[in-house]
């Protein structure tokens, strides 16, 4: 029997605000335990919250950018749980009326388009985080850093249309393009400020109702996401080709062992007793703002890339990868401000730019190039100062320098040769040192000139200008 | 007359005249205190020391304007930074806040030296300052009788001349019912009037800070300090906010009064009812235009308040887990054992009852029956006064169905406790304004006038209140406590 997955998504983001959703605590990552926190973060008795205006700006910025309608009135509700991170014991969220719903991505996938719809974007707090000694079961005691609660996130759901690991995962990459091109997170899986939970069956192919789905916490990265749905559906396809039956459970991606565990059955789950918060009076969004919002959206990723299509004659493939991240575009945009070939400055970035990039496990942003060198490099190769070849070696030199490519070339002495009296004494030398091949080359061996201008490149260690050479060359053995 | 007899006013005009120092007038207060406290029991922390130093700098200050040398006092459910704040409860007995409430910075800032926190029912749950985890606080009037609750350490406090004002929380009745039953004045402002901000939650939706003083004036006065947007509370209300001393005129010529025949049926004190029916004819001699009118919802608003009032209770007293502050169990072997062990610990049964009874309207399959019909009960009851104060400026009724009950005498039956709460509890459910001021006694025993008024309209209750104030003398009478009349 043949099988169908059937997976939805429930993707949490940190937005990079300034400072936290209901306090004005500093939202910045990777502070000192328990530094950025107050007494309304830290659920101190007689605290209130208030909204940061920014977080609502960000989040209706994110849901235009997942193509979501935006409510023009929203409330906060609180959802009721005890953990050691959850200061106040509730977590202020948004139940019934979330900020952004109805909204889909387009992802593209095999060549093939597919559109994954959105159910909804709600704002909520996140909690603050346990840190244990060693693993959680073996730990003498925790510690609670605070710092992250109050961090405004946006839980974005999908509808359950991805169909494979695949496509989950080009649906999360699609996810953190759009919302790094609005500029309203860092999308940083290992900072936790991009993470997601998945919702996952599996139906005998052909069947309408949907098979019983299990929830997957913890998934941290893009490869735990594939390999724990993965698992997951191989788990469920087994249980069910040996007569078990699928339980609605929650469980947890085990990283080090690299399988799914059961954490809570459907009867042990939370009754999370939602009620209005009543600290926080609705919000009412006017169309106004959001029309203003509209009106200041940077480009996405979509627009950027049917731009560079048009205005550089780029492959649609090349294209969607320099619209990964707008860091990526930014890069490219810049280089083609002074440089005419847009196809050639793709070259280089998804050549070996990107080959550099993953060898050092660097993003963009990391990268010491800077454009206007790639640019200069770009334009001495198109001066015939230096070739080709000479040009990779330049270009890995500035990957590791950050120096402009003349320096480099003065500091390795490696400039092309294109003086054309140079040239013509060093080629009348080859020739005087073989005859031979002279000999064969006017009985009509032509391929003989390849062994020829290979040994003028060998006399100047590569730097002849290789087009002069064979000009050159081809006048003195004519004449 | 000692300066601890003083009213607010009266002491500003004394240090104003420099009859009196800010110092004589705290030791005064303190001697005050010393003298009748062993009987009263208000206070749960008391900062002679503090006050003392605070009086002395602000004589060496030598001039004085606003609440400069003015002693008060809190109820110990608004934070107080540096001086605890217990909510008197136990899971908090040792708490110091690093904060100020906003109403409490308010009134540091206008120079009142705080002298210390009073009594409370446990998280402000209660109608007689007996769920107090420490002590129950007693009535100035008749020591062997609550002096109601929650806030009966501040309504006692006034009455029994300990100081000459203080603020109280009010979510279903707790400032007009104790002020009621200690025969002083006391004002719930309009939900959004005053900042919550640094006042320890029972119910969101309906707690209100207000204001126990001995005369309507001073109330006035307080709450032009107390009242105004806070920008760390989102449901305080950005309003233009009138001077509300401006009210205190005798004069009410053409007032329309209304008065609803709902609270005066069956379960209020007959007595009660002529008493208060006594005060309508005064207004009317006072030119008012008194008639009576209908509240069709009033008898859903008390279990509709016990659905809406523990649900949000529960969750707001969630966060005394042991984890960050105030009490924890470090016997426990684990997390889930220590937030249990120090629960069942700290809260008392008042405490426990609310919560439970919270946690189950909120369940899932439950929150549809109870929370969200108690929700549609509390539109029904606000809409009620929309109609009546669509004609009619104000509406007067009693405070309470009876007078101070006797210590004990209701614990552990909740129903009749809950039924002194019957007359004041919708107009939290509405978010309106209410107050009580002295109307009368029946043997001895203080009864209330309660006025309800528009949302932030205490302007006209402020000046119907007053206009009572100035042709009536029962605001006058002092307590005898234990031989010691004021």
């Amino acid at each position: 029997m043949s099988f169908e997955t059937v997976i939805g998504l429930e993707v949490h983001v940190e937005l990079k605000t300034r400072s936290k959703i209901f306090c004005s605590c500093s939202n910045e990552f990777g502070a000192e335990p328990n530094t950025n926190v107050c007494p309304i973060c830290s659920g101190f008795p007689g605290m209130l919250p208030v909204l940061n205006q920014q977080v609502v700006e960000y989040a209706i910025k994110a849901g235009l950018a997942l193509n979501c309608e935006i409510a023009d009135y929203c409330k906060f509700d609180r959802k009721n749980y005890f953990y050691p991170d959850l200061p106040k014991a509730y977590q202020i969220s948004q139940y019934d009326l979330p900020v952004c719903k109805k909204g889909y991505l387009d992802i593209e996938f095999g060549g093939t388009k597919k559109r994954i719809g959105i159910t909804r974007a709600h704002l909520e707090e996140d909690a603050g985080k346990l840190v244990h000694q060693g693993s959680i079961s073996s730990t003498p005691f925790s510690l609670v850093d605070l710092n992250r609660s109050g961090v405004p996130l946006l839980e974005i759901v999908s509808e359950p249309d991805l169909r494979s690991s695949q496509e989950a995962r080009a649906y999360m990459e699609k996810i953190r393009s759009v919302l790094l091109f609005a500029g309203v997170s860092d999308c940083k899986m290992e900072e936790g400020s991009l993470r997601c939970d998945a919702n996952v069956s599996v139906r005998p192919s052909g069947q309408a109702t949907l098979g019983t789905r299990t929830e997957i916490k913890n998934l941290n990265s893009f490869k735990a996401m594939e390999k724990a749905i993965d698992f997951e559906v191989q788990r469920q396809i087994e249980a069910i080709e040996d007569g078990e039956e699928i339980i609605q459970e929650t469980r947890t991606w085990e990283e080090d062992k690299q399988i799914t565990r059961s954490m809570r059955s459907k009867e042990e789950a939370h009754d999370y007793r939602y009620f209005p918060e009543p600290d926080l009076p609705p919000l009412r969004i006017s169309r106004k703002w959001v029309n203003d919002i509209i009106q200041s959206m940077p480009e996405m990723p979509e627009q950027a890339r049917e731009r560079i299509m048009d205005e550089h004659g780029l492959s649609a493939y090349d294209a969607s990868l320099l619209t990964l991240t707008p860091d990526f575009l930014g890069f490219f945009d810049e280089c083609t401000r002074y440089y005419h070939d847009g196809k050639i400055i793709s070259n280089w970035m998804m050549g070996e730019m990107s080959k550099l990039l993953n060898q050092k496990n660097l993003d963009i942003t990391q990268c010491k190039i800077n454009p206007v060198h790639l640019v200069d490099m770009l334009k001495l190769m198109d001066e015939g100062r230096i070739s080709g070849k000479m040009a990779k070696e330049v270009f890995e030199a500035m990957f590791e320098t950050g120096s402009p490519p003349e320096a480099i070339i003065k500091e390795k002495g490696m400039e092309q040769i294109s003086d054309e009296d140079t040239l013509e004494k060093i080629i009348l030398e080859v020739i005087a040192k073989n005859p031979r091949v002279v000999e064969d080359y006017r009985n009509g061996k032509k391929k003989a000139t390849g062994f020829l201008v290979g040994q003028v490149m060998q006399a100047t260690r590569g730097q002849a200008n290789p087009a002069l050479v064979n000009q050159i060359l081809a006048r003195k053995l004519n004449s | 007359m000692e300066l601890y007899e003083l009213t607010l006013h009266e002491l500003q005009q004394v240090l104003d005249k420099q009859e009196a120092s800010a110092t004589e007038i705290i030791s005064s207060v303190l001697g005050r205190i010393n003298k009748v406290e062993d009987k009263i029991q208000a206070f749960i922390t008391l900062d002679e020391e503090g006050a003392m130093a605070q009086a002395q700098q602000c004589d060496a200050r030598g001039s004085f304007s606003g609440l400069d040398g003015i002693p008060y006092g809190l109820k110990d459910i608004i934070c107080s930074q540096g001086m605890r704040t217990t909510c008197a409860s136990r899971m908090l007995e040792n708490f110091v806040p690093f904060y100020d409430a906003t109403v409490a910075a308010r009134l540091k800032a206008a120079g009142g030296i705080l002298v210390g926190k009073l009594n409370l029912d446990e998280f402000a749950m209660g109608s007689s300052t007996e769920q107090s985890a420490f002590f129950p606080t007693r009535n100035p009037w008749d020591l062997t009788r609550v002096p109601g609750g929650s806030s009966g350490g501040s309504a006692a406090a006034v009455a029994a001349g300990e100081i000459p004002f203080a603020l109280g929380t009010d979510t279903g009745g707790s400032i007009r019912q104790p002020a009621s039953y200690c025969g002083v004045v006391g004002l719930k402002p309009t939900y959004g009037r005053v900042s919550r901000y640094g006042v320890v939650a029972y119910a969101s939706s309906l707690d209100q800070v207000g204001v126990f003083s001995r005369e309507v004036g001073d109330c006035a006065q307080v709450l032009n300090l107390i009242a105004g947007k806070d920008s760390l509370d989102s449901t305080s209300v950005e309003l233009e906010k009138p001077d509300f001393t401006s009210f205190l005129r005798d004069d009410i010529k053409g007032l329309k009064i209304a008065y609803p025949r709902e609270y005066f049926q069956e379960g209020i004190e007959t007595e009660i009812k002529n008493t208060v029916k006594q005060a309508l004819l005064k207004y009317e001699e006072l030119g008012a235009i008194v008639e009576e009118v209908s509240l069709p919802h009033s008898e859903y608003a008390l279990p509709a308040y016990y659905l809406v009032a523990p649900a949000e209770a529960s969750a707001n007293l969630a966060r005394f887990d042991g984890v960050r502050y105030g009490l924890r169990d470090f016997q426990a072997e684990n997390v889930i054992e220590m937030f249990s062990s120090t629960r069942a610990e700290g809260f008392g049964d008042e405490v426990k009852m609310r919560i439970m009874l919270g946690t189950y309207a909120l369940s899932s399959g439950y929150y549809d029956a109870y929370y969200l019909k108690a929700l549609k009960v509390r539109r029904l009851i606000k809409n009620d006064f929309d109609k009546v104060f669509a004609d009619y400026d104000l509406i007067v009724a009693p405070t309470t169905p009876t007078t101070a009950f006797k210590l004990g005498e209701q614990v552990g039956d909740p129903l009749t406790l809950y039924m002194n709460d019957i007359l004041t509890v919708p107009v939290n459910m509405a978010g309106l304004p209410g107050m009580s001021i002295p109307c009368g006694f029946l043997e001895g025993l203080p009864v209330g006038l309660q006025l309800i008024g528009r949302a932030f309209d205490e302007g006209t209750l402020i000046r119907a209140a007053y206009a009572f104030e100035q042709n009536t003398d029962y605001h006058q009478a002092k307590p005898d406590i234990g031989g010691d009349i004021i």
